[in-house]
């Protein structure tokens, strides 16, 4: 069972690991020396308001204290308020991540598409120009700041052009569906309701579309790479030369082995899609989890610092723990 | 032996090291893409060293009279809400992004380079202690652990070096690791220590050496990703303040005249795009020219 205990191996690894990014967020939050209280009641108040908000928060128990009492409730999936909302930091996450991850998986479908084709003619066509073209659009893509592109196509399509909606999820007069999953796109599609998809869907073309831009290049890149590996070997030269037509060899010989390390990558597009969902969510107006850590960090809100982190760290881990896996289940190697 | 001999016999002896490089040379002519990123790089270092003399007007002075002016010949990327030239403010920029790659290059490679052969060279729970201590920094998407760091350390450029630092360490530390392995098992550090080297001086003059050159070159693919990780924490409001002309600050400087002063976004963001392709299209090359696989 070499399998089964990789997974356990694997998901016992993830534990101990979150347990350092616990860590390593209270670290940042409580040693560096940020004030907030100050930043909560402003730089002159009476010593003594600050006294009673410091006992209100907890800041005053020495600091082992704090963090065995922080991981205490993050065991219990309490994540502690937050100042600003006065709401516990879970619910707001409840709340605010459906719409990163619609977000996310819309780009993701984007930039996989997008990715593989570039990858597949760049192969096949190496060093000739079509390479060179779709090798600098996708770089283009990954060396464009995603906040300026996301500005620019607002720029253009919405206030020049007038073809796609401005920010925000829908439109001011589309009644929103009933919450069920919390991603619009869902939520219309269950209830039936057409008019909010495909409003929902006219709002979510332009960030999806410069976040999975802006994650092309990644997967071309190994696409490419993983191709011409393929392309080399002999068992395509075989196909080839007992007369199959190029298109079946490239697309079921050749793609079939070459996406394996496609998958790995994945995972790791998926930290820079939930890192440029930040931009694009600030830029945007999306109320996602990304502008809620950024308004934490504004306002030194820092309940909601750390359960925001921590829950983005938690996500990325596990994507990328379920990559390690369906890879290790693709590879025949481990299946002994 | 006289000189010509010595020198002679010098060559001859890294003839293959010569040869490589002459190959990799040749393979960096072929490769166009490297060539364009290489001119970008070039062109754009070149511009923040002697950029600050040549600029028309002081990037800082405010000039109320001149706000909001579109591109002309007088302003070539027009004016910003406070009469500043954004020409001016684009083209010294540049030396802020060059200082911000060079000491988060040095930091981070340094701390990765420092601690990966250490736990290389030591191995058992050093070792343990240190890869498991990446993985939880690489368990965060870097620039969400950058926003934290930054935020809680204050909005500042010193402070947006450290934080994009401190985020960068753990690849470097993964590839001295990867490379001190390997060479402490080499028998020429088998004699050293025969001869009663001690430890400290086997890992900084024998081990540490033959660990930079892998780290150099991801510090060179790197370089494009500082950049927008400075820039995106510029935009938010995390990174270097304003009036300091970083171009991530200047795009969300613009962000509420975007509609009708399109010029103040767009300029130092096509400035970003170019300078991260170049260096982008560089490392792409680089990639290309060191892959063994491609390497045909």
């Amino acid at each position: 069972m070499k399998l089964g205990s990789y997974i356990l191996k694997r998901s016992l690894l993830m534990l101990l690991v979150m347990f350092g990014v616990l860590a390593i967020v209270f670290a940042i939050v409580h040693v560096i020396p940020a004030d907030p209280v100050g930043a909560l009641l402003g730089g002159n108040a009476p010593p003594d308001v600050v006294e009673r908000m410091k006992e209100q928060l907890g800041l005053n128990k020495p600091l082992f204290d704090q963090f065995v009492n922080y991981v205490w409730g993050v065991v219990h999936g309490n994540l502690g308020n937050s100042i600003q909302s006065g709401r516990p930091v879970i619910r707001d996450i409840e709340e605010y991540f459906p719409v990163t991850l619609q977000l996310s998986i819309a780009s993701i479908i984007i930039s996989i598409f997008f990715g593989i084709f570039l990858g597949i003619f760049s192969a096949i066509y190496r060093n000739r120009w079509i390479d060179h073209f779709s090798r600098i659009f996708s770089i283009l893509g990954v060396s464009m700041p995603v906040f300026w592109t996301g500005l620019i196509l607002l720029l253009i399509f919405y206030y020049i052009l007038g073809w796609l909606p401005g920010t925000g999820q829908l439109s001011l007069f589309i009644i929103p569906p009933e919450k069920i999953t919390g991603m619009i796109l869902v939520d219309s599609l269950l209830e039936g309701n057409w008019e909010a998809f495909w409003d929902g869907l006219r709002h979510l073309i332009l960030p999806a579309a410069v976040l999975g831009y802006a994650a092309t290049a990644s997967i071309a890149r190994i696409t490419r790479a993983s191709m011409l590996d393929v392309l080399n070997q002999d068992y395509i030269r075989t196909a080839r030369a007992k007369g199959m037509p190029k298109r079946i060899v490239i697309y079921r010989h050749a793609l079939k082995n070459a996406l394996i390390p496609v998958i790995t990558i994945i995972g790791l597009t998926f930290g820079g899609l939930l890192e440029g969902a930040v931009l694009t969510e600030t830029v945007f107006g999306l109320p996602g989890l990304g502008r809620y850590i950024v308004n934490a960090l504004l306002v030194l809100d820092y309940p909601a610092i750390m359960g925001g982190t921590l829950f983005i760290a938690l996500v990325y881990s596990l994507v990328n723990l379920s990559v390690d896996l369906i890879y290790a289940v693709l590879d025949p190697r481990m299946r002994v | 032996m006289t000189l010509t001999e010595k020198i002679s016999d010098f060559i001859e002896k890294r003839k293959p090291i010569l040869e490589d490089w002459k190959h990799t040379f040749f393979l960096w002519k072929r490769t166009k893409l490297a060539i364009i990123g290489t001119v970008i790089v070039i062109v754009f270092v070149l511009v923040a060293i002697i950029g600050p003399f040549l600029i028309p007007y002081d990037p800082l002075s405010q000039n109320m009279s001149e706000r909001l002016q579109p591109p002309s010949l007088r302003h070539f990327f027009g004016t910003d809400q406070f009469g500043r030239d954004i020409f001016s403010r684009v083209i010294s920029g540049a030396m802020i992004e060059v200082e911000i790659i060079i000491i988060v290059s040095i930091i981070s490679g340094g701390i990765g380079l420092i601690l990966g052969v250490i736990a290389g060279y030591f191995g058992g729970a050093i070792d343990e202690i240190l890869m498991r201590a990446t993985d939880m920094f690489l368990a965060f998407p870097s620039l969400i652990l950058a926003m934290a760091f930054a935020a809680m350390l204050g909005p500042s450029l010193i402070n947006t070096i450290i934080a994009i630092s401190l985020v960068g360490w753990t690849v470097f530390a993964r590839l001295a690791r990867a490379e001190a392995m390997k060479v402490k098992t080499q028998p020429y550090i088998e004699a050293i220590k025969a001869l009663g080297a001690s430890k400290t001086r086997i890992i900084s003059i024998h081990v540490t050496p033959m660990c930079v050159s892998p780290v150099l070159v991801q510090l060179t693919l790197r370089m494009g990703t500082v950049i927008l990780t400075a820039a995106s924490l510029g935009f938010l409001g995390l990174g270097v303040r304003p009036p300091l002309p970083e171009w991530g600050a200047m795009v969300s400087d613009g962000r509420s005249f975007l509609l009708d002063q399109w010029w103040i976004s767009t300029f130092p963001g096509i400035a970003i795009a170019i300078v991260v392709l170049g260096f982008n299209l560089l490392g792409d090359g680089l990639r290309d020219i060191m892959d063994p696989r491609l390497r045909r």
